[in-house]
């Protein structure tokens, strides 16, 4: 089956394991800062704009720099994308680093699972979607729940634990999920939400040829890591997805870690975008840490769910900022690792960008920076106040029919029983 | 006319005879019926030998059939001679008792040892003949009528389209609904039963089908972690209207993977309901109520019984998830008992009637939650408790559900209650072996008597 996308160039070496006596290797400074070039082959049914012409998405500094002569309607975005993707990627950021906040003043508990410096997968791919299409993520979910469009009110609640939160205080920071926004979870066992996924995608097939609704080209996005692709339900829906050419992307936000497990030493073959053509689509490798890229890529394999081509298995090479939850003491990273990844920051590259090919001011994205401020305090606020679940909620949700619950030794059912409205019945 | 009824008479009798006595001593060993069959009535063909498997269970206790004197001699006759063709009859526990040469004492307290639904509310307004057909026609027809009702309504699992499922249960259904409909997945349970739950929560209604019960393991995480709790932590958001079917159980030396039984395992799940079916009427009417359920649940079915033979009716009906089902009133002790160990119940239940005693049986049906209601009034009128399972001993259902009734009814209980399961082994392949390792007729005699001291 041939592939739109064939695997790229892997240029950039990835770190091997920290121990102080073997070398690093560090990737080549020059042109793999702001990500390397990929190539990419493209199908003729593909109508692009014109920097597709040579087939490549470049790196981004290495386009402008090509691009000087002329004119600024090929640039990759427009003012109002520009804007709107930093506004994403800084809420994000912000929203992140108010939890730590919270978390170390104890207000939030468990495990939390921070996203700082994978913002450009999620912005890059999210906000290209419809409020449709379903997104299903994992454990570090909270800013792919904000680029889907769920208010940072009901996150923050969540978090907190409180009633007003997206699922009543009842999921967590690790059960994120919202019906209106589709964002279908929300998964605490890694893998658990990739055949979530794919029975999404199923449902959006089915509702199109059983059903016939002739419209409904809904996507599902699922995101995942690096260590859930050793995992036999990644597989399985591989080839399920496939088969059946279900309307899915797969997103592996691969950042070299799956807590201390480094992605090499539990990899026979790291690179995980070849995965994807063994079972018979395309699989691409995009630099996670450019959102410019990843929205290229993202349009493409969203484009092509969309018209019913099938999955693509998009592999982003990204990395996390902090440890894998406010509990990692993140002590077996390499420091030059971090910084190396640290100067590659989406945000400041998107700000670079931005500026440079006058999209917009410093000003213009400073104000961005204080009014998403104002969101993330006036969140935390709104969830300080909120009330805490009554004991009568314990009992609420167990059953979508609350006659699960039996036929009691009264003859009643059990949910009838005013102790169940309490909160105070055992069951 | 007389003559002739004579000779159908004698005929009738030697078969009767044999297939009681059978019944009682081989202890409805489906095979050696099927072998009295076709020794006494000629040469067959196997398929039809296979529906005298199937025929010789038939039970009467469906609602549509009334125990009326007509029901005497002359019903099976009138069967048998319709089916020659088919070669097989109709044996009703009543038909054989009318012919029992051990006398009219046993059939005067026999005759109550099936008895009709009283309370079952299909049975009064049944005015049609009603159907007969197979329990696992009975799923099929169930399925397809949910299908036929709700085009949301789909079907996954390995090889229940272009097989027809491996018992035959979703036959017909992918040439009729097409392929996206009737799923045929890859081997790959835990990701397909977790695409089954995707879809569920997306507006969807899918019917999973687990080939073995026991492959479900394999589909363990999701069943756990999202079929049963995603209501919960989504605070309520998505509704998983999915319902996960298979036949388990100990079949016939089917090895020990084969013949796990799963309903210890899921039973701490919570979020889901389980069910278990045993008549064709009641399949049928869990099948259709467990896909309009918005609640998680799995219907599980056992291998042995999928050719019982039953007349069910003609119309719409459904059974209530939460409901038992009472089998024959009683007034000396209480059994419980579902699934297959329902027909080992009843065929001690006979046993004891000839000695005098007067269980009463109640088929739980609803394996969680439990009927606390229908097992209350049977507590408080007989006093006495005891549970035929055929799940493991350790953590099973008859353990739970000693401690429900420990917790609810100690006070009526006038004896410890007894639990009967399979024993903490993995089922032998060794046919004798495996015997052993299931609850006999037997040892439920044995038992009630203990109990009734």
């Amino acid at each position: 089956m041939s592939t739109a996308f064939s695997a790229a160039k892997f240029s950039t070496q990835p770190f091997s394991t920290i121990s102080h006596d073997s070398p690093l290797v560090f990737a080549k400074p020059t042109s793999q800062f702001f990500g390397s070039t990929r190539k990419l082959r493209l199908t003729s049914s593909s109508k692009f704009n014109l920097s597709r012409r040579s087939g490549t998405v470049v790196a981004v500094s290495d386009y402008v720099k090509q691009k000087t002569s002329k004119s600024t309607t090929s640039l990759l975005i427009t003012k109002e994308e520009g804007l709107e993707l930093y506004e994403d990627m800084v809420f994000g950021r912000a929203f992140e680093d108010m939890c730590a906040q919270m978390y170390y003043r104890g207000k939030m508990f468990g495990f939390v699972h921070l996203y700082n410096g994978q913002e450009a997968v999620s912005t890059g791919f999210i906000k290209l979607l419809k409020q449709q299409d379903s997104v299903v993520s994992t454990y570090r979910d909270h800013v792919h729940a904000l680029s889907k469009g769920v208010p940072a009110r009901a996150v923050m609640s969540e978090l907190f634990g409180k009633t007003t939160g997206c699922c009543r205080g009842q999921g967590g920071s690790m059960h994120m999920f919202s019906r209106e926004h589709n964002l279908l979870g929300g998964f605490a066992f890694i893998g658990e939400g990739i055949p979530i996924a794919t029975g999404a995608a199923f449902t959006s097939k089915y509702k199109r040829e059983v059903l016939k609704e002739a419209d409904c080209d809904h996507v599902t996005l699922a995101f995942f890591g690096d260590g859930t692709c050793n995992n036999g339900q990644f597989f399985e829906c591989l080839n399920m997805a496939a088969l059946w050419k279900l309307p899915i992307v797969f997103v592996v936000e691969n950042n070299l870690w799956a807590i201390g497990m480094s992605h090499s030493r539990a990899t026979s073959d790291p690179q995980i975008y070849k995965k994807g053509p063994a079972f018979g689509m395309p699989g691409i490798h995009v630099d996670g840490m450019d959102v410019l890229k990843v929205r290229e890529v993202a349009k493409e394999a969203i484009g092509r769910a969309r018209r019913g081509e099938g999955p693509t298995l998009v592999e982003c090479e990204t990395y996390r900022f902090r440890g894998h939850s406010l509990a990692d003491p993140d002590e077996l990273r390499d420091p030059a690792e971090k910084d190396h990844y640290a100067a590659r920051d989406p945000i400041r590259a998107l700000k670079k960008y931005l500026i440079e090919n006058s999209l917009a001011s410093e000003a213009e994205l400073k104000a961005i920076d204080k009014k998403i401020d104002e969101v993330v305090e006036d969140a935390v606020e709104f969830a300080d106040e909120s009330p805490i679940p009554a004991r009568s909620q314990l009992l609420e949700n167990v059953f979508a029919d609350p006659r699960g619950f039996g036929i009691g030794p009264d003859g009643r059912y059990r949910c009838e029983d005013p102790k169940f409205t309490e909160g105070t019945a055992r069951v | 006319m007389s003559l002739k009824f004579f000779a159908h008479f004698l005929f009738i009798f030697q078969v009767y005879i044999s297939v009681f006595l059978l019944i009682i001593h081989l202890q409805f060993h489906f095979f050696e019926i099927a072998f009295l069959f076709y020794f006494f009535a000629g040469a067959k063909p196997m398929a039809a030998i296979f529906q005298g498997v199937g025929a010789a269970a038939t039970l009467s206790s469906s609602p549509s059939n009334s125990f009326d004197s007509n029901n005497s001699v002359f019903s099976p006759l009138t069967s048998f001679s319709v089916r020659r063709g088919a070669s097989f009859a109709v044996v009703r526990s009543d038909g054989i008792l009318n012919l029992n040469p051990k006398g009219r004492r046993a059939q005067q307290l026999i005759s109550n040892a099936v008895a009709t639904k009283a309370d079952s509310a299909a049975s009064s307004s049944s005015s049609k003949p009603g159907h007969e057909l197979l329990l696992f026609e009975a799923l099929q027809e169930g399925l397809e009528e949910e299908m036929d009702r709700d085009p949301r309504v789909c079907v996954m699992g390995e090889d229940v389209g272009h097989y027809g499922g491996s018992y035959k249960v979703t036959k017909g259904l992918a040439e009729k609904f097409g392929d996206l409909r009737v799923l045929d997945t890859p081997i790959a349970e835990n990701s397909f039963t977790g695409m089954g739950i995707g879809a569920a929560m997306t507006g969807l209604r899918p019917v999973v089908e687990g080939m073995n019960m026991g492959f479900l393991l394999l589909a363990f995480n999701q069943i756990s972690n999202n079929c049963g709790m995603l209501h919960y932590t989504s605070g309520g958001q998505f509704t998983i209207p999915i319902v996960i079917r298979g036949p388990g159980g100990v079949g016939r030396q089917l090895g020990a993977e084969h013949s796990q039984r799963l309903e210890s395992y899921f039973q701490s799940i919570p979020g889901i309901q389980m069910v278990a079916c045993s008549t064709p009427y009641n399949a049928k009417g869990l099948m259709k109520a467990a896909i309009r359920s918005e609640n998680p649940v799995i219907l599980f079915e056992h291998v042995l019984l999928y050719n019982l033979k039953e007349r069910i009716p003609d119309e719409d009906y459904i059974c209530n998830l939460e409901e038992a089902e009472m089998v024959r009133p009683g007034e000396h002790v209480t059994i419980l008992t579902y699934s297959r160990m329902r027909y080992h119940v009843m065929q001690a239940a006979k046993t004891l009637v000839n000695k005098g005693y007067d269980p009463e049986v109640i088929d739980i049906r609803s394996l969680k939650p439990f009927d606390l209601y229908t097992i209350g009034n049977s507590v408080k009128k007989t006093h006495r408790v005891l549970i035929v399972e055929e799940c493991m001993r350790t953590g099973g259902i008859g353990a739970s559900l000693t401690a429900a009734i420990t917790e609810n009814f100690n006070d009526y209980l006038d004896a410890p209650i007894m639990c009967l399961s399979s024993q903490d082994v993995p089922t032998p392949y060794a046919g004798t072996l495996e015997e052993v390792t299931v609850v006999q007729p037997a040892q439920i005699v044995t038992a009630v008597e203990q109990l009734c001291q």
